[in-house]
């Protein structure tokens, strides 16, 4: 059991006390993320509401192919970040660090889509501001739908970007030997936040980009 | 105990020295101390623009500072009050140093991120004293749109990145207590022998948690659509003004109870330990705790009555606004209650309990007119509202802060604090205090609006009274500033316990050790059992040290 | 009006002064009769009383109670102005009061009405939130962009009363101050007619009407582009989609600026946006002249 004693930090009296400690942590500080979204969700549905019209106009002019392509490169970086939390459960070493590069590049292929995207909104003069340009009936709630997605999806990819930092630090941490099938919390949290990162696009997605769309 | 033995044993001030000591520390005691010393600080930034503001209200015209540097003031006024004194004051300085102490821990749970959240309160501090630096910002505490999005030609961006910035400090702190409260209690020490204090910012922390991140956001708006253009409250893109005023006050409003509810905490620490018996009723004033914490989320509209909601949601909300104010009420009769039949001894801390208690009281009381929409209409945005709400935070909040400091001040320098001058100190602000506020009481009845630079002659007599008053209690500040910095020097050393009282921070040496207790504590009493000796409650198993 | 809100705020005065004495002489009773003789003395435990905390949760829940119901019940007659109330409107902006009242008179931070008669405020922005305050009156109502709001109120009393801006709109908002003065009836009258004689707010608005184009499509026996507006006023509109809604003055302000938000049913959404085009004086014109459209109809009506 002496291996265990040197990832006990001091403050905490055994290693249930510190895991307990960490896993209600990390949910604690994802229901502080659900709150933040939330004023963001909650704007976007107000206004929704108010110009209808406006929001089915404006959603249509989205991508939805690769708004589509997106979700479903999310939704495997999900699968194998499961699968990396799963290979730690096992005490593996090689299929962690794997995983996790799976789920870093799923992640990259997600942001370059992203800033392809916004690339062409930019071209497409659908950035809010001075240079903004759209049918002049519905130009000024069109323009705020605009605020909301880059707002919104701006947020989000910043959310991405944080994780793939911290995948980062999880494959120095794997490479260096440092989880086993007895100790692996920290890939156990990380995942958690993934996954959230992921359900908050899987609510971004239809209400940016499905709105008034028909099959 | 003399001046030698202190110096011989080991504590957690002596363990090394140097800045670096205290720059990277994880000890939850000297990151209190950081606080402690950031907070001050920013406390007498306030206190100065305060200062200038009930200067320029001595007389009708606008003769000391131009209309825009008085409308700065009031703004730095409060967000350096609100922000970076009255949310972080008693969590970050006295929970800090004394929630792993009331529960037998050996520190936070997080003890690293502790330490990055003060150097992110002082990140957000430094960008807001950059904005004041580079103009300030004139846009009120509340930064209402479109004034704040569009119109302002302040340096509305930098502060509120400010703001922001220093939020996730209040995020990370509340985060931190809720999981050092949950899984690192003492043997023995279950949630109801837990200290008022705890459960106290217990709830305190839960509103960090869901509050904080709301107002994240709808500054994050401001600040975008400042910077981008982005057009969400913007009217003239038929954005809705009003959407900002819902996001901010359901952030703030839970605020204020972030503010009162540590204070909240402290005094019943003292009443009990003053009155030496527990507290009355304390399942109760543990539940109204947590009641406050909830039903302080769903009253955020009271503020904006006249703002253009609709009549039935300003009804749903006065409703609910008087519900809140009954947990308060059922914590002041049972503070009185427990001074029945006790024994009331008079020395500072308690005298600042008592104060509270009266001051508090009236804040709470006048805040029912705030909630009773036909009065609301008459008082809203006028004098009434300021007298109430510092009745609430310098009469309640900042007294109970005070009161507190000196409480564990020989806990956490093993000094004892000049208790003559206390006293002196506490009866300056009490009387000094009164003098500010009652009048705008009055002022506000009468009708003058909040925020005004020059106002009708007619209003000069109570403001003049009022700006004596604050000079009075500008007195009553600066006094413990000198008197605890003497008393670090040069005031008797504290044994464990100087006050008897029967908390586990109290059965460990003053100062502490850096973990806190020599030995594992074992708790079979509920807190405040004044009436058994201490080794009858905690008995200390194994060594504690790893 | 503002009888009746004192009387409230006087009830809680009462109440506050008869609870914050209680407690301040409870502990001031307590602190001195109990205090510490010697340094030894140990109380004896007491852990609570049920009853008590019965008592002190119901008694101040039934008086909280009490204030909400006087309270709500004085707000709701402040949302509610009678039938008969002047119409006048005002637009704020910084840092000033524009007044303007139907038959045309215009004033700037001063609001000039007749005593005795309900008087409606008809409320909008120009750039900020701002609010318009009568202490006197006891009335207090925040004024938006982009949105209107309503106020109204009696005056029983003859003379000057102080007008106060009462949400912070920036640098001169301590300067937008200005006063309500109440005139007997018939001085009113004679200070309607004197002085600089404006249009009528609805000639005005007949003048806009047929300047602006509006009269092109939106003609009168309704065979133009638009519905014909005649006694439109006031009136349940349909809407493109199912949903209905009472043609107001915040209905015709929208559908000027922003026509495509709400489509009448049966029409095409080419109404162009006249934003930048018409001021908010000028809506509040056209709105006065709808307005004397339905008396025009119900004259006709009666013919």
């Amino acid at each position: 059991m002496s291996d265990l004693s040197i990832v006990r930090a001091h403050q905490f009296d055994d290693i249930e006390q510190q895991h307990d400690a960490s896993w209600i942590g990390m949910w604690v500080f994802l229901g502080t993320e659900v709150m933040f979204f939330g004023g963001m969700f909650t704007g976007y549905t107000l206004y929704r509401n108010a110009y209808p019209q406006a929001f089915a106009s404006a959603s249509n002019h989205l991508d939805i192919w690769l708004g589509t392509i997106n979700t479903a490169v999310l939704i495997c970086s999900s699968f194998t970040m499961a699968l990396a939390v799963r290979s730690a459960q096992l005490g593996e070493r090689k299929p962690i660090i794997n995983f996790l590069l799976l789920t870093i590049l799923l992640g990259a292929v997600f942001l370059g889509i992203k800033f392809t995207e916004y690339y062409f909104k930019f071209e497409e003069h659908l950035v809010p501001g001075a240079a903004f340009n759209y049918e002049a009936s519905l130009a000024r709630p069109a323009e705020i739908f605009f605020s909301f997605y880059f707002a919104m999806t701006g947020m989000h990819a910043l959310h991405m970007i944080i994780g793939i930092g911290l995948l980062t630090v999880l494959i120095i941490k794997a490479r260096r030997g440092r989880f086993s099938a007895v100790y692996h919390t920290p890939v156990e949290l990380v995942g958690l936040y993934w996954h959230f990162v992921d359900i908050v696009w899987i609510f971004l997605f239809p209400l940016l980009y499905l709105v008034g769309r028909h099959l | 105990m003399n001046e030698q033995s202190i110096e011989r044993r080991e504590h957690y001030l002596n363990v090394n020295y140097g800045i670096r000591s205290w720059l990277f520390t994880t000890d939850h005691k000297r990151i209190a101390w950081l606080y402690l010393l950031s907070v001050t600080f920013f406390f007498f930034i306030g206190g100065f623009f305060a200062t200038l503001i009930r200067l320029e209200l001595l007389t009708p015209q606008g003769d000391l500072v131009q209309a825009e540097t008085y409308n700065k003031l009031f703004t730095m006024h409060g967000v350096t009050m609100v922000f970076f004194f009255l949310i972080p004051s008693i969590p970050a300085v006295l929970g800090n140093f004394l929630v792993p102490m009331m529960i037998g821990a050996r520190d936070l749970a997080f003890p690293r991120l502790n330490l990055a959240s003060w150097y992110i309160f002082i990140l957000g501090g430094l960008f807001t004293v950059a904005a004041a630096a580079a103009g300030g910002v004139d846009t009120g505490w509340t930064f209402y749109t479109p004034y704040s999005s569009i119109y302002s030609n302040t340096h509305v961006a930098l502060t509120v990145v400010g703001i922001f910035i220093t939020g996730f400090s209040s995020i990370l702190t509340g985060l931190n207590f809720i999981v050092t409260i949950h899984t690192m209690r003492a043997p023995g020490m279950t949630w109801f022998r837990l200290p008022l204090f705890i459960w106290a910012h217990y709830a305190t922390s839960i509103i960090f948690i869901l509050g904080t991140p709301v107002i994240a956001i709808a500054l994050t708006l401001v600040g975008l659509e400042r910077i981008f253009h982005l057009g969400i409250f913007d009217p003239a893109l038929g954005g809705d003004p009003l959407l900002f005023q819902h996001l901010f006050w359901f952030y703030s409003h839970p605020a204020v109870y972030i503010m009162i509810l540590p204070a909240m905490g402290v005094v019943s620490e003292l009443i009990a330990c003053f009155s030496r018996k527990r507290v009355f009723g304390y399942g109760f004033v543990a539940f109204s705790s947590l009641a406050i914490a909830v039903l302080g989320f769903l009253v955020w509209g009271h503020h904006m009555f006249v703002a253009g909601q609709s009549v039935h949601a300003g009804m749903v909300f006065s409703l609910l606004s008087f519900l809140v104010a009954i947990p308060s009420a059922i914590k002041v009769f049972n503070w009185t209650a427990t001074l029945h039949k006790g024994s009331v001894s008079y020395n500072a801390p308690m005298l600042y309990a008592l104060g509270f208690i009266g001051l508090f009281t009236i804040g709470g009381l006048t805040g029912l007119f705030l909630a009773t929409l036909g009065i609301d209409i008459h008082v809203h945005d006028t004098y009434f509202v300021i007298a109430h709400f510092h009745y609430i935070m310098v009469g309640g909040a900042v007294m109970g802060y005070l009161g507190g400091i000196h409480f564990w001040w020989p806990k956490m320098t093993g000094r004892i604090y000049p208790e003559v001058w206390a006293r002196i100190a506490a009866l300056v602000i009490f009387i000094g205090f009164n003098l500010t506020f009652f009048p705008q009481f009055i002022l506000g009845y009468l009708g003058m609006p909040r925020r005004y630079h020059v106002y009708p002659p007619e209003f000069q007599v109570l403001n003049v009274m009022s700006t004596a008053g604050a000079s009075i209690l500008a007195v009553g500040y600066v006094l413990p500033l000198l008197y605890l910095m003497w008393s670090l020097r040069y005031g008797a050393v504290a044994g464990a316990n100087p006050w008897r009282a029967r908390g586990l921070e109290w059965q460990t040496a003053s100062p502490p050790p850096t973990d806190n207790f020599d030995r594992t504590p074992i708790v079979t009493e509920g807190a405040y059992a004044y009436e058994k000796e201490p080794e009858e409650i905690y008995t200390f198993g194994k060594p504690a040290h790893v | 009006m503002a009888a009746r809100v004192d009387a409230l705020f006087f009830f809680l005065v009462g109440v506050s002064l008869f609870f914050a004495a209680l407690i301040c002489i409870l502990i001031v009773y307590f602190a001195i009769k109990y205090r510490r003789r010697s340094e030894d003395e140990q109380p004896a435990p007491i852990e609570g009383d049920l009853r008590l905390e019965i008592l002190w949760t119901v008694i101040p829940l039934g008086l909280t109670m009490v204030m909400f119901v006087w309270g709500a019940k004085l707000f709701f007659v402040t949302y509610h102005p009678p039938s008969n109330s002047l119409e006048i409107n005002v637009v704020a902006k910084q840092w000033m009061w524009k007044v303007q009242h139907p038959e045309g008179q215009s004033e700037i931070d001063e609001l000039h009405i007749p005593l005795g008669r309900p008087i409606k405020l008809i409320l909008t922005s120009q750039d900020v939130i701002h609010d318009f305050f009568v202490p006197a009156f006891r009335v207090k109502k925040d004024v938006l962009p982009g949105r209107y709001t309503t106020l109204w109120f009696e005056a029983t009393k003859a003379g000057e009363y102080h007008l106060f801006c009462a949400q912070y709109c920036g640098t001169q908002h301590s300067g937008m101050v200005g006063r309500i003065v109440v005139m007997e009836p018939t001085q009113y009258q004679t200070w309607l007619s004197g002085g600089t004689t404006g249009i009528a707010m609805a000639t005005a608005g007949a003048k806009l009407f047929q300047t602006l184009g509006c009269a092109t499509c939106h003609m009168e026996n309704d065979t133009g582009r638009g519905p014909s507006l005649v006694g439109l006023f006031g009136k349940t509109v349909q809407l493109q989609g199912g949903k209905s809604m009472v043609a107001d003055e915040t209905y015709i302000r929208e559908s000027i600026l922003n026509p495509s938000a709400k489509v009448v049913a049966g029409y095409q959404p080419i109404m162009p946006t006249f934003k930048g085009l018409i001021s908010e004086d000028g809506i509040f014109q056209i709105i006065a002249y709808l307005k004397s459209l339905n008396r025009q109809e119900g004259a006709q009506a009666q013919k």
